[in-house]
């Protein structure tokens, strides 16, 4: 056989390539809504509480990564820095009892679903006080009294269990729909795809919402998956919506439509929510795949500074009075830090607890 | 003699396999443009081009089965798992297809392919990126497989497996990449897949470990030599074909073994290897034959129950005091 020119290719080939040190964005941003938060029927206090909700998202974060530094905890810590509109604007969006799963990237959907900055940061601690009792760390925080079915670590294994979410509240006619969010890497896994099917021809009244943050790993959004995400729902007569993630107000607007939909027809939607992650894959990630000035393009469109210069131009409130929430937040997150820090390890015994609802049983246990 | 880190020596096995057979290529999550999430891959790229290192999707059933296809059609592929906890999204391809296809098709195909990646725990990472699963696999007829403890049995058994006509697990730790070891500078270096290894020569207890305890392994005959207490330590190198004749070999000289197993208790190596030697050396035992295990416990996050969890050369310690009524 005579040797080829060219030789095969199989995966689009990307980082190495000279681009003449353009900018080329890992993720389009669809505009941001034009609506007022009136118009979306929010009142002030509820845009302060918002901007209060991704402040505290933030900064729990960011001390979350220097205790992380100072070997305070071990293990993974995937940092939600720069998607924190995402989850604010859903959940003030949902009902309080609809349900919400996500990935291991869970810090900021724990916080905004009840868990405390104490049992969050005792949950990355590993203490006994954590909100999974520290048996989970930081991938798998869970408030399930509040709807929150917690944090998964199997890219894509936790697609269907949102599915099953939704069953049951079919099943319970209960009047509640499930929300389930993962990331685009998540979106080339077979259980998505048998899900969405099985979800379609089931009328499961659940949400299925990609986080695209333009990467999975160190692999860019357009060397991992083909087409356009969210185009994916037309193979199977879904619905479905792609907009901005900089901007809660455009979240809060689109998931509350949305919400409502599949509360009166009883049908799944697929949603592509467009973002960024500031930070690394987790804290060992030398984030060789971009570079600075594509981060410096998307930190521009940051979501809490676009909600405070919103706050401020709408004369929501004054700067003093943000400035007091900001403090407000910074103490409550020290506080968490110092709690986190003093509050007791599990007990040994808690090695067997949780495993079993009834009388547990261990195998050769001595 | 030259020292290696474990990834290097894993490197020089796939580099070399690739230089002399063009149908060798792998592919993986992260394996080519970001050198692999380990760095076992650094440089592969740049050498051997896009055709025959590929970045994969997170679809691990996909690619695990794309491998399958492909070794079947003429290739030998080497397909990474970011670790063998994910490789449970690809256990169809594994399981059902890889290991059965010669058999189910009376002989007509082959799957010539390694699955290889991380196995086991590899430090607080949670209950589902920490299970040891050498054991599981070696359940399946058809699948050989491997599970090295040090660099230069990394290299020589990698090697082998390439060049096997059938499916290969081959198991690695997050852990050990960065241990070093004196590595064979042979030509061409070979293990052959099945033969175990006596690791330290010893007259009071045999000790059978592989992979990342066979560490904890030798922290505790260490400390057990300065007691007087002489450990042999053997390691098979592969869970299945397993080199039973080696192990009994040496109890019938100590009278005395402990197996070290970092899986959980019920079904796995340990089991089995305690079975052979009763079935095989009953005679020759001077106590029952111990093991430490994992408990029958999924993996916890916080770090003193984790400690717990994990065997470690306490243990070990305590266990041989056991077989040689030390306590
Ligand atoms: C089944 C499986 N394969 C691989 C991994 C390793 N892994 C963890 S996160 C990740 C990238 C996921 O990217 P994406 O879905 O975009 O989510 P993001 O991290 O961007 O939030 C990979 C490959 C895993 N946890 N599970
Ligand atoms: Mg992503």
């Amino acid at each position: 056989m005579a040797k080829k020119e060219q030789e095969a290719v199989f995966t689009p080939v990307g980082i190495n390539t000279s681009n003449n040190s353009k900018v080329e964005k890992s993720v389009d941003l669809p505009e941001p809504t034009k609506k007022t938060h009136k118009q979306l029927g929010l009142s002030d206090d509820e845009v302060l509480e918002m901007f209060e909700q991704m402040y505290l998202q933030r900064r729990f974060e960011e001390r979350a990564m220097q205790m992380y530094q100072k070997g305070k905890f071990g293990g993974f810590l995937h940092l939600y820095i720069g998607q924190e509109a995402v989850s604010t604007g859903t959940v003030f969006a949902l009902n309080d009892d609809d349900d919400i799963i996500t990935a291991y990237r869970d810090h900021g959907w724990g916080l905004v679903r009840g868990v405390t900055p104490k049992e969050g940061m005792a949950e990355l601690f590993g203490k006994a006080a954590g909100c999974s009792k520290g048996k989970g760390g930081s991938m798998h925080f869970a408030n399930v009294e509040q709807h929150f079915w917690g944090g998964y670590g199997i890219v894509g294994g936790h697609i269907p269990i949102g599915a099953g979410l939704a069953f049951a509240n079919k099943y319970q006619d209960n009047g509640r729909i499930s929300t389930c969010f993962f990331g685009d890497g998540a979106v080339d896994q077979g259980a998505l795809h048998e899900t969405l099917n099985m979800s379609q021809l089931w009328k499961l009244p659940c949400v299925f919402i990609v986080e695209n943050n333009g990467y999975s790993m160190g692999t860019a959004t357009r060397r991992h998956t083909v087409g356009e995400i969210h185009e994916r729902a037309k193979g199977y007569g879904m619905k479905s919506a792609v907009f901005n993630g900089m901007d809660a107000l455009t979240v809060y607007e689109n998931m509350k439509n949305i919400a409502k939909e599949v509360r009166e027809d009883k049908m799944p939607w697929f949603v592509e929510i467009r973002t960024y992650r500031y930070r690394g894959h987790s804290m060992s990630d030398p984030q060789k795949y971009r570079s600075k000035e594509e981060l410096e393009e998307y930190q521009k469109t940051d979501p809490i500074e676009r909600m405070k210069s919103y706050i401020l131009d709408k004369k929501i409130a004054k700067k003093a009075d943000i400035e007091e929430i900001e403090n407000k937040v910074e103490d409550e997150v020290l506080e968490a830090v110092e709690f986190a820090d003093e509050t007791p390890f599990p007990e040994p015994e808690a090695l067997y607890e949780d495993m079993f609802a009834g009388e547990p049983h261990f195998h050769d246990k001595k | 003699m030259a020292e290696l880190q474990f990834r290097e020596a894993l490197l020089e096995a796939i580099d070399e396999e690739m230089g002399r057979d063009e149908s060798v290529f792998i592919m993986g999550e992260e394996v080519a443009e970001y050198n692999g999430a380990y760095k076992v891959t650094e440089g592969l790229l740049d050498k051997y081009g896009f055709k025959r290192v590929i970045d994969t999707p997170i679809s691990e059933l996909g690619f695990a089965g794309i491998g399958v296809g492909a070794a079947m059609n003429g290739l030998r592929p080497i397909v990474e798992f970011m670790t063998f906890n994910f490789a449970v999204l690809a256990a169809d391809q594994i399981i059902n297809h890889a290991s059965k296809v010669r058999y189910m098709l009376g002989g007509q195909a082959s799957c010539p392919i390694v699955f290889r990646g991380p196995n086991a725990s590899a430090g607080q990472l949670g209950a589902t990126h920490s299970v040891a699963y050498d054991s599981m696999y070696a359940h399946f007829p058809g699948l050989s497989v491997i599970y090295p403890s040090e660099p230069d049995d990394a290299k020589g058994l990698l090697k082998s497996a390439i060049r096997n006509d059938d499916a290969v697990i081959f198991m690695e730790s997050e852990q050990m990449y960065g241990l070093k070891g004196e590595v064979s500078e042979e030509d061409d270096y070979l293990i052959p897949i099945g033969k175990g290894k006596i690791k330290r020569e010893g007259s009071d207890v045999t000790v059978v470990a592989t992979g990342k305890m066979y560490h904890i392994v030798k922290q505790a005959a260490a400390e057990m030599a300065k007691d007087g207490v002489e450990m042999e330590i053997i390691d098979p190198r592969t869970i299945k074909p397993l080199d039973i004749d080696l192990i009994v070999e040496s109890v019938k000289k100590t009278n005395r073994c402990v197996i070290v197993d970092e899986a959980h208790p019920f079904g796995g190596l340990a089991s089995e290897v305690g079975f052979l030697i009763q079935r095989e050396a009953f005679d020759y035992l001077d106590a029952p034959v111990r093991r430490v295990t994992l408990p029958d416990v999924n993996a916890p996050f916080s770090k003193p129950l984790f400690d717990l969890w994990l065997p470690d050369a306490k243990q070990v310690v305590e266990a041989v005091n056991a077989v040689t009524y030390r306590t």
